[in-house]
């Protein structure tokens, strides 16, 4: 059974049409990359797998059922978290953020939750920083702890909209690898631009401009082991329409 | 100096300066993290209209501002929730409607005229055994809604998208903070009067934010500042007879200047 299954969505704002007749699976441990331009629609399917808008046209399913029933399964990384940097707030406070809320204490947060806090930052890589403000990390690390934000609540499912936007080359590697790593026991799910880079990582790539269209990229990862150029992926696409 | 602290009525000035000093340092860094400073002084001058409306009709002064500043506060929070890239219109519409009703009002009231300037400039020497409950009842109130809804209250104003997708009900906290923010105005108004009660909100939280690594610590030292700034405020008036509310205002002021100073030198 698919993890995700989106059939027939279509979704307009204010009469106009932002996605259309929209269908697509998505299975246990798979790494989709959803690319596609500005305003084709990319982070409003996003929103519409987190409940965040609501469906009119057409079904999306989380585990069989409605998103909303889902929340904590699926751990989210929000596009652009380089707003609010001033907000006094420690690191492992935004980590905790994380946690749905089940086990709370009557104040504060229960042991449980710190512990669990601490080892999602373990697992990005940013438990030296727990006790640091958020605003004096950098952009990559920042990210990182966004991470392990998502993953605090043990997340089948991890969707990151444009992870790597505004990140030196460096921390966009050691993200994806990063994201690599997390792939061997949850599903990936990654809006991006970077095309080349998301190639060596997604097994499925889906292009979204209203209308999606998708391809299985793991015969054109062996046909080339190393970089190959965008105009030959949007070749595929073109095709298959 | 100190004999000055043996009358009841500089007691009770001081003793509310402290409360609402605390309070504001409390409610002023949520208002200023939740980016909600004009709001607030919409809120302020709106109630006004509710001053008006106690002094027209013979009420408690207070009950008056407090019900019109809760009210005033709903509806910028239904507002806000729904159109919150015309919120700016709306307040600054609520702003001057609630300050005409006020003028008009007391206007209308006969023989009341004497005490327009203490609403816009406070009155904390003139402050009653009553209005010292009601201070210490909202500080007790905000205490203990801080205590246990604090995770809940930091999730939202840092980042409400994500708060609503970990089922926390970003709507009611969005209000609840508008709420205990109105009340905290119409105390604050008290001590400095309305017109000066956002440099209260702000001038030590600001200097708070910038010496914080956690909105707790924001909230603790915003309130130690204002309470130190209070007291020597209300010291400079006592001492050279002029106005409690704007001598407070401008030690803060004061305070933020030096230490401005004292952080540039630092870098």
């Amino acid at each position: 059974m698919p993890i995700i299954e989106i059939k027939n969505l279509s979704f307009s704002y204010e009469k106009q049409t932002i996605l259309e007749n929209i269908n697509l699976e998505v299975q246990e441990k798979d790494f989709l990359a959803i690319i596609g331009p500005n305003g084709g629609g990319k982070s409003t399917l996003l929103k519409l797998i987190l409940g965040i808008n609501s469906v009119k046209n057409g079904t999306v399913l989380t585990f069989g059922e409605a998103p909303k029933k889902n929340l904590a399964k699926i751990g989210y990384v929000p596009q652009n978290t380089n707003v609010n940097t001033d907000f006094p707030i420690k690191v492992i406070e935004v980590v905790l953020m994380g946690h749905i809320g089940t086990k709370r204490p009557l104040f504060g947060y229960a042991n449980e939750e710190k512990m669990c806090a601490l080892g999602a930052l373990a697992q990005v890589g940013m438990e030296k920083f727990a006790h640091e403000k958020i605003g004096s990390l950098s952009g990559g690390q920042r990210q990182r702890v966004m991470i392990a934000r998502a993953l605090c609540a043990h997340p089948q499912i991890l969707i990151l909209d444009e992870p790597t936007a505004s990140i030196d080359v460096e921390g966009q590697k050691q993200i994806y690898e990063l994201l690599e790593r997390l792939n061997s026991h949850i599903t990936i799910i990654v809006v991006s631009h970077d095309i080349s880079v998301i190639m060596q990582y997604a097994n499925t790539v889906v292009h979204i401009n209203k209308t999606l269209s998708s391809h299985d990229i793991s015969n054109l990862k062996s046909e080339k082991n190393d970089h190959f150029c965008e105009v030959e992926l949007f070749k595929k696409f073109k095709e298959k329409k | 100096m100190l004999e000055a602290l043996s009358y009841d009525f500089i007691q009770n000035a001081l003793l509310a300066g402290i409360l609402v000093s605390i309070a504001s340092g409390i409610i002023g860094s949520l208002i200023v993290v939740n980016r909600m400073v004009f709001l607030a002084g919409g809120i302020a001058h709106t109630a006004y209209g509710g001053i008006g409306i106690a002094v027209y009709f013979g009420l408690p002064i207070f009950l008056g501002a407090s019900v019109f500043a809760v009210l005033s506060a709903l509806i910028i929070a239904s507002i806000t929730l729904k159109h919150r890239e015309r919120m700016d219109t709306f307040i600054g519409l609520m702003w001057a409607v609630g300050m005409a009703i006020g003028v008009v009002l007391i206007d209308l009231t006969p023989g009341y005229q004497a005490d327009f300037m203490s609403y816009l400039f406070g009155s904390i020497l003139a402050v009653s055994q009553a209005d010292l409950w009601f201070m210490g009842g909202l500080l007790g109130l905000i205490v203990f809604i801080m205590t246990f809804w604090y995770r809940d209250i930091l999730a939202v104003s840092y980042d409400s998208e994500y708060a609503n997708l970990r089922g926390i009900n970003v709507p009611f906290f969005y209000t609840l903070i508008l709420l205990l923010s109105a009340l905290t105005v119409v105390v604050a108004i008290k001590v400095v009067g309305l017109i000066l009660v956002i440099a209260l909100l702000t001038i030590p939280v600001y200097i708070a934010e910038k010496l914080s690594h956690s909105l707790f610590s924001m909230m603790l030292l915003s309130g130690l500042f204002s309470s130190l700034f209070t007291l020597l405020g209300l010291w400079f008036s006592y001492e050279y007879d002029v106005a409690s509310g704007a001598s407070i205002i401008l030690v803060s002021a004061g305070s933020l200047f030096v230490f401005l100073g004292f952080s540039k030198l630092k870098h």
